[in-house]
């Protein structure tokens, strides 16, 4: 680490910085209504007025960036904290008491990740309907096996480990060694995990609400405005591009901000 | 009081493993073990790797739970030294957390009370109050012993289980190290059972020897007797050894 500065973690904190400190203020105030029609100034290109320019019903892009940004965060953010609390709980109980209800878990997990997630997360969709809270409840079981087989992996590597003996010798109870003495040891790769994790979901909202099963009309997310900027894409290609840039923005933010911890952790 | 801190009577212990075709294997790795370790005694326990002495630690511990036979101690469960005080002690805690875990775990002493007989005891090992809030990758091989020693004290046990506690350090550093445990063991007025494979380390600090093969004892005796007199074939080839 010396004299080597860690960049990643440095260009991934100040591009993360700037997205989440737009997304907060849009929860305040944005330039423009996201939601508000004009027709009479449809597709026009970003001006001082409209810095993004305008989308086909009039509506400022600038603002519904932000406001899609937040709500693409928010599902993401949910997704991942779903995910990884449960992915942590299963994977830490099946990694550190092993047995046949680890294989069972793993053997579960190994099922829904044989499936294209996007694919099982369509049909338990059909199951519980569309809409913001369903799409997170969806992402969020098909992220739990990719994290719960992670946490695991560092229980076992861990369980055997003379400090986990030591504290069994001191008459430790389980939940303690589970929670206290092992769970800070995996905090880096669970970290790392979850920065992956994030990225993934994204990308899922994106996708589901690109499919037209996430956020519902009118309101802006990520996703939805790039497939409804689609047919503009060579009439007002800055539609296209600031929904995209923005999941660009924000994924690589935090992919940077994993690798960065990850190094600093390794050095 | 008993006589004995350790009686360990007709002990089996197996390793419960998976073969080749998926069979299941349970193997023997200690087979009608019986000893006993007297108040203030210092037992060595020597035989080559692999042979079961590290399995005796854990089961007389209470790490391994797959046995046969009995163990009966005086006063509290006896603790543990290990070999490798790189994985001994938790990686992300300091010092002082090491230390103080074992009070905390059995939850009678208050907080304030913990923290001094940590510093205490901190001292007593050779390190000074500022090691507390070091963590342990910041310690030599030497230091990272004086903590584990530190806490396997600081419930104040009758008998101290060292497993190879020297055999990764230096020379200079073994010799000291073995000097603070004798003292130790006069002023916390402890037993060890002493566990290695280093037959000059016995030599040093033993009262007694126990030789171990293939998870049975196969000879004992007071130190003196054994390296003059040796009777068990397996002895005296572990005697020869450079």
């Amino acid at each position: 680490m010396q004299g080597k500065r860690n960049y990643n973690l440095i260009l991934g904190a100040a591009i993360t910085a700037v997205m989440l400190s737009l997304i907060l203020s849009g929860l305040i105030r944005t330039p423009h209504d996201p939601n508000k029609i004009n027709a009479g100034n449809s597709l026009s290109a970003p001006s001082a007025q409209y810095l993004l320019g305008t989308d086909n019903f009039g509506r400022d892009i600038l603002s519904r960036v932000i406001i899609g940004a937040g709500s693409t965060l928010y599902v993401a953010a949910a997704t991942v904290a779903i995910g990884a609390l449960a992915g942590m709980l299963i994977g830490g109980l099946t990694g550190y008491f092993g047995g046949w209800v680890d294989e069972l878990f793993m053997r579960a997990g190994d099922i829904i990740l044989a499936f294209p997630s996007i694919l099982l997360a369509l049909v338990l969709i059909s199951l519980i309907g569309p809409g913001r809270n369903n799409i997170i409840i969806a992402l969020g079981i098909m992220f739990i096996p990719s994290f719960a087989r992670v946490v695991r992996g560092e229980y076992v590597r861990c369980r055997e480990l003379d400090y986990v003996h030591s504290a069994r010798i001191i008459g430790t109870g389980n939940m303690r060694i589970m929670f206290v003495h092992i769970l800070p040891n995996a905090a880096p790769v669970i970290l790392r995990a979850i920065a992956i994790g994030f990225n993934n979901a994204v990308l899922a909202e994106a996708s589901m609400s690109y499919l037209g099963l996430g956020v519902q009309p009118p309101d802006a997310s990520l996703g939805r405005m790039l497939s409804e900027s689609q047919s503009y894409l060579f009439s007002a290609p800055w539609y296209a591009l600031s929904a995209g840039i923005a999941i660009v923005l924000l994924i690589l933010g935090f992919s940077l901000l994993g690798e960065g911890i990850g190094a600093r952790d390794n050095a | 009081m008993a006589e004995s801190v350790l009686e360990v009577k007709n002990l089996c212990a197996w390793y419960r493993g998976t073969g080749v075709f998926g069979n299941k294997t349970r193997t023997q790795a200690l087979d009608d073990v019986s000893f006993s370790i007297a108040h203030g005694e210092v037992v060595g326990l020597v035989g080559e790797s692999g042979c079961g002495k590290s399995t005796l630690a854990k089961v007389i511990t209470g790490v391994i739970v797959d046995t046969g036979g009995e163990v009966a101690y005086d006063g509290g469960r006896p603790q543990m030294i290990f070999q490798d005080s790189y994985s001994s002690l938790n990686p992300v805690k300091t010092v002082g957390w090491i230390i103080e875990e074992p009070l905390r775990v059995e939850g009678v002493i208050a907080p304030a009370e913990r923290r001094r007989l940590v510093l205490e005891i901190l001292d007593r090992v050779g390190l000074g109050n500022e090691y507390a809030a070091r963590k342990p990758r910041e310690l030599s091989g030497g230091q990272r012993q004086r903590v584990s020693i530190a806490a396997s004290l600081i419930r104040r046990p009758r008998l101290i289980i060292a497993d190879e506690p020297v055999s990764s350090l230096d020379v200079t550093i073994q010799s000291q190290i073995l000097d603070l445990l004798l003292e130790l063991k006069h002023e916390f007025m402890l037993s060890y059972l002493f566990i290695s494979h280093d037959i000059n380390v016995v030599y040093q600090i033993c009262d007694r020897v126990l030789v171990m093969k293939d998870g049975r004892i196969v000879e004992e005796g007071e130190v003196e007797s054994i390296f003059n007199d040796p009777q068990h074939e397996y002895t005296k080839r572990l005697l020869n050894e450079p």
